[in-house]
């Protein structure tokens, strides 16, 4: 067996061995660097290849051949470098498997509104100033780290975004579904910064799940230790994983699997996009049990549950990894929802309504950003914005985003009354996906050369806007 | 609280408009699209109905005239959708039906909006049943209207107007134009006024007909003006000079005008993605808006795709007629509907075609039609550049010197 790397997970028989198919298996072309599968290398290529992996090595770093200054400062970012999982708390069991507690669905008038309810105005207002005061500020740092402050997490725990999704009657703060709220939030959060805004949304996305779909008894177990966290305790770290690091995914073919063991199940698979893996306590896991997707309640102590860092190109301040289950026992009463698909289905279109939130969000800062560059920067004698080609441009990014967040809060909407939401969160996925990635694609080509530095963070919304289209999982509204 | 449904109170007006546009329009869409410059007259009697209909007032004041604004809203704090929503709403459900024909229709004339925005109560009261071309652009200026040539002058009582107008949409058809023309050229933008010229007023002349690449069942029409004398009650609004609020007048019949074509559009391109998805699907093709596009076959993905464009356009034409209604400034939103319903509009009906091969091409359906129909919807009332000129204008803060 081999991981994703291509690097053998066991040891040879010798560790010369061992040694000599590690180099031979990470120099064949395929599937590395970039490279298809179809490249082969001739011997000059092969020798060029070895000297650059030893170049790589950590050989030379302990005796010290190469400047300090030179190493990667997260050794938890190499490739193939897994640890296990948080050791996490243990979660005393309490209550029934009866079904839980449900936030009721909103109530509307029937009136074409884009107004928010002052609550959710309210909430807005706070959230607009943690993304702008205590976001923006660190995220090229949070970027740059992989990792979000610790300060950036407490302000939002204790601004209750934790249980923004949980009912009140659960120690949550909304009285009804908040589907709207958790997309207002998010598209404000992610104009701060969309790394520290996933990063932020992480835990409360399981707790949200939990308040959807839990038994009384996995309400009464987990949700506890997530509402206490206005109260200054810490709340777990958590991840909803849905996302498999393979070609053309489809959350509704999962290549991850859940077969029925005694009372319990036994998961296999890879999960990626996990936010803060290497620290989570809770997961939510999303699995194929019977040809049929559902999601299970995994605890971090778990037997067979490896975390891998995974930076990728953007989102880089959630501290994206892979989690490896490998025949990872848990019981019947990990079972989140229904065996038909039903919650797991709504899951995967609120994960995705979360993301365009997101989108549109970070879509606005561009935008915010953009306008103020084309009237400043100067070229042949005046302000580039006095040109059409550019001026357009900008036109652009602002019809677009509109459309992208009346898509978006049309779903969103939808979703809290507790009405069919698929075809428009479906169809504000594709907008936001294709728009929201040209808007970033405009924006860095906008500041010219200035956009293609990090002196100015429109390359790093270009990285995160890259995401939506093909996250799945992470968020939740 | 967030909502973007079509109101519960208007949606019995919108089944209405779907119904007369299914069973009056679609029947005789080829036939007039064929028979260019004939007189649809079973237009007659559907725009007897809709008079009718609107006199009781189940049509919430949705029309050509729904948009004016009165001077003192009923201010009881709460949201209002009012006629501007039932507006556009309507005129997307004939345009489903057919664009051409719903521009046709008498009495729903661009010049009927215009009087709506700019008319004083006593005009109004006047002009009352009567069925207005709009008539702006001129051999030599198209898109700067401000630089119009028409000229008005005034003499005694009366206004003297000399100039030439071309694509006067109904300019045969209706019984009365809105005329755009100066007071002074050299005042610029401040000195252009509108005037309301009957018909039979023995200084206008309808000199031609346009034939044309889409929109045919609409007559467009080039007309003179030649020593054309009309009373001086038939100005429009104010004939005060008033460079400050400059062409602020004239220009916000188009405010309102805006999120109509948007509704055209929304409501043409809609044809098309009603046909072609069913068309699709009676070929095997699965549109799912839960599995990645990606994964899906070329045809449903590019459907996503275009739905997901059409969306965004309805959404942003009920936006900007929803601001309306609440009595908040829309110049911004009315462009940005009405530029991204124009482009989302050739996009999607020219798509469609392609998506349905020489079936689409041909002319035994109507979606080679929708493809030509639209094209317009992206000149007039503002082609595309111009509303990008007008959003970038307004997020930019830049005057239109600055941004020429």
């Amino acid at each position: 067996m081999t991981g994703t790397t291509g690097r053998p997970l066991a040891l040879g028989v010798t560790r010369s061995y061992s040694f000599v198919m590690s180099i031979m298996n990470s120099l064949r072309p395929g599937g590395r660097h970039g490279l298809s599968s179809k490249e082969t290398r001739d011997p000059i290529g092969l020798a060029v290849a070895a000297v650059n992996r030893l170049a790589q090595s950590d050989l030379i770093d302990r005796v010290g051949l190469r400047r300090q200054t030179e190493q990667v400062v997260y050794s938890t970012t190499r490739n193939g470098f897994r640890v296990a999982t948080a050791a996490g708390r243990t979660f005393a069991r309490a209550g029934r498997r009866t079904a839980g507690e449900r936030p009721a669905a909103a109530e509307s008038r029937g009136l074409f509104d884009l107004t928010p309810t002052e609550d959710e105005q309210m909430l807005v207002d706070v959230v607009a100033e943690l993304a702008a005061e205590v976001l923006r500020p660190v995220a090229a740092q949070a970027d740059d780290a992989c990792a979000a402050p610790a300060g950036v997490l407490q302000a939002a725990q204790e601004i209750g975004l934790t249980v923004l999704g949980v009912p009140e009657s659960l120690g949550g703060i909304m009285e009804e579904r908040s589907a709207m709220a958790g997309t207002l939030v998010a598209e404000a959060l992610a104009q701060g910064d969309m790394g520290l805004a996933v990063a932020t949304l992480a835990p409360g996305a399981v707790a949200t799940a939990i308040g959807l779909w839990g038994t009384e008894a996995q309400q009464q177990t987990y949700l506890p230790a997530f509402t206490g966290g206005a109260d200054g305790q810490d709340v777990p770290v958590a991840a909803l994983t849905i996302a498999e690091p393979s070609v053309l995914f489809d959350p509704f073919a999962l290549a991850t699997t859940a077969l029925r063991d005694g009372d319990g199940y036994v998961l296999d698979g890879v999960k990626s996009a996990v936010v803060r893996g290497a620290e989570a306590e809770l997961f939510v896991v999303a699995a194929m049990l019977d040809g049929t997707p559902a999601l299970f309640l995994v605890e971090s102590g778990a037997e067979g549950l490896e975390v891998e860092a995974d930076p990728s190109m953007g989102v880089r301040a959630a501290a994206l990894s892979r989690l490896h289950l490998t025949g990872v026992r848990v019981g019947g009463d990990a079972l989140l929802g229904d065996t038909d698909g039903t919650a797991y289905t709504e899951c995967v279109r609120l994960s995705r309504l979360a993301w365009c939130a997101l989108a549109v969000g970070t879509g606005q800062a561009v935008l915010d950003y953009v306008k103020d560059y084309v009237n400043e920067r100067e070229a042949f004698g005046e302000p580039i914005s006095h040109r059409q080609s550019v001026a357009f441009m900008v036109a652009d990014i602002a019809i677009e985003l509109q459309a992208m967040r009346l898509l978006t809060w049309k779903a969103a909407s939808r979703a809290a009354r507790g009405q069919d939401f698929a075809r428009e969160v479906g169809l504000a996925r594709q907008l936001c996906a294709e728009k929201g990635m040209k808007i970033g694609l405009d924006g860095v080509q906008l500041l010219g050369g200035h956009g293609f530095v990090k002196e100015h963070p429109v390359e790093r919304w270009y990285r995160d806007l890259r995401a939506v289209g093909l996250m799945e999982g992470a968020v939740l509204v | 609280m967030i909502n973007l449904e079509t109101p519960k109170k208007q949606a019995g007006l919108v089944d209405q408009a779907h119904q007369l546009a299914m069973n009056m329009l679609r029947p005789i869409s080829r036939k007039y699209d064929r028979a260019e410059h004939e007189y649809p007259k079973e237009l007659d009697m559907l725009a007897a109905l809709i008079d009718g209909v609107s006199e009781t007032g189940a049509t919430g004041g949705a029309g050509a005239g729904g948009v004016r604004r009165d001077a003192r809203p009923k201010d009881d704090g709460g949201v209002r959708n009012g006629a501007n929503l039932a507006s556009v709403l309507s005129i997307a459900e004939m345009c489903w039906g057919d664009t051409a024909l719903l521009l046709s229709m008498p009495r729903q004339g661009l010049g009927n909006s215009a009087i709506a925005s700019v008319a004083n109560e006593e005009q109004l009261e006047r002009y009352k049943g009567t069925w207005a071309a709009m008539a702006i652009t001129e051999p030599g200026t198209g898109s700067d209207s401000a630089n119009i040539t028409t000229t008005a002058v005034q003499d005694g009582d009366e206004y003297v107007i000399n100039g030439e107008k071309i694509y006067v949409t109904s300019g045969d058809r209706a019984d009365s134009v809105v005329v755009w023309a100066t007071l002074d050229k050299e005042l610029g933008r401040a000195a252009i006024k509108s005037f309301l010229v009957r018909k039979d007023n023995p200084g206008l002349k309808v000199e031609r007909l346009e034939h044309k690449l889409g929109i045919r069942a609409s007559d467009t029409a080039a007309i003179t003006f030649t020593d054309c004398r009309v009373p001086a009650e038939d100005l429009l609004g104010s004939p005060e000079i008033d460079v400050k609020s400059g062409f602020a007048g004239a220009m916000a019949t188009f405010d309102n005008t805006r999120p109509m074509v948007a509704g055209m559009a929304v409501g043409c391109a809609r044809a098309s993605l009603d046909l072609t998805r069913d068309l699709l699907e009676q070929a095997g093709v699965v549109i799912d808006y839960d599995r990645p596009a990606l994964s899906q076959s070329a045809a449903a993905a590019k459907f996503l795709q275009l739905e997901a464009d059409w969306e965004g356009a309805k959404l942003l034409m009920m936006q900007a007629a929803w601001m309306a209604d609440n009595r908040k400034p829309n110049s911004l939103e009315a462009s940005m509907a009405k530029a991204k319903a124009g482009r989302v509009g050739s996009d999607v009906t020219l798509s469609c075609v392609q998506l349905c091969g020489t079936l689409g091409y041909s002319e035994a359906e109507l979606l080679e039609k929708w493809a030509r129909d639209s094209k317009i919807l992206d000149i007039f009332e503002g082609t595309q550049q111009i509303q990008q000129l007008i959003v970038a204008r307004r997020l930019l803060g830049l005057t239109s010197s600055q941004l020429r």
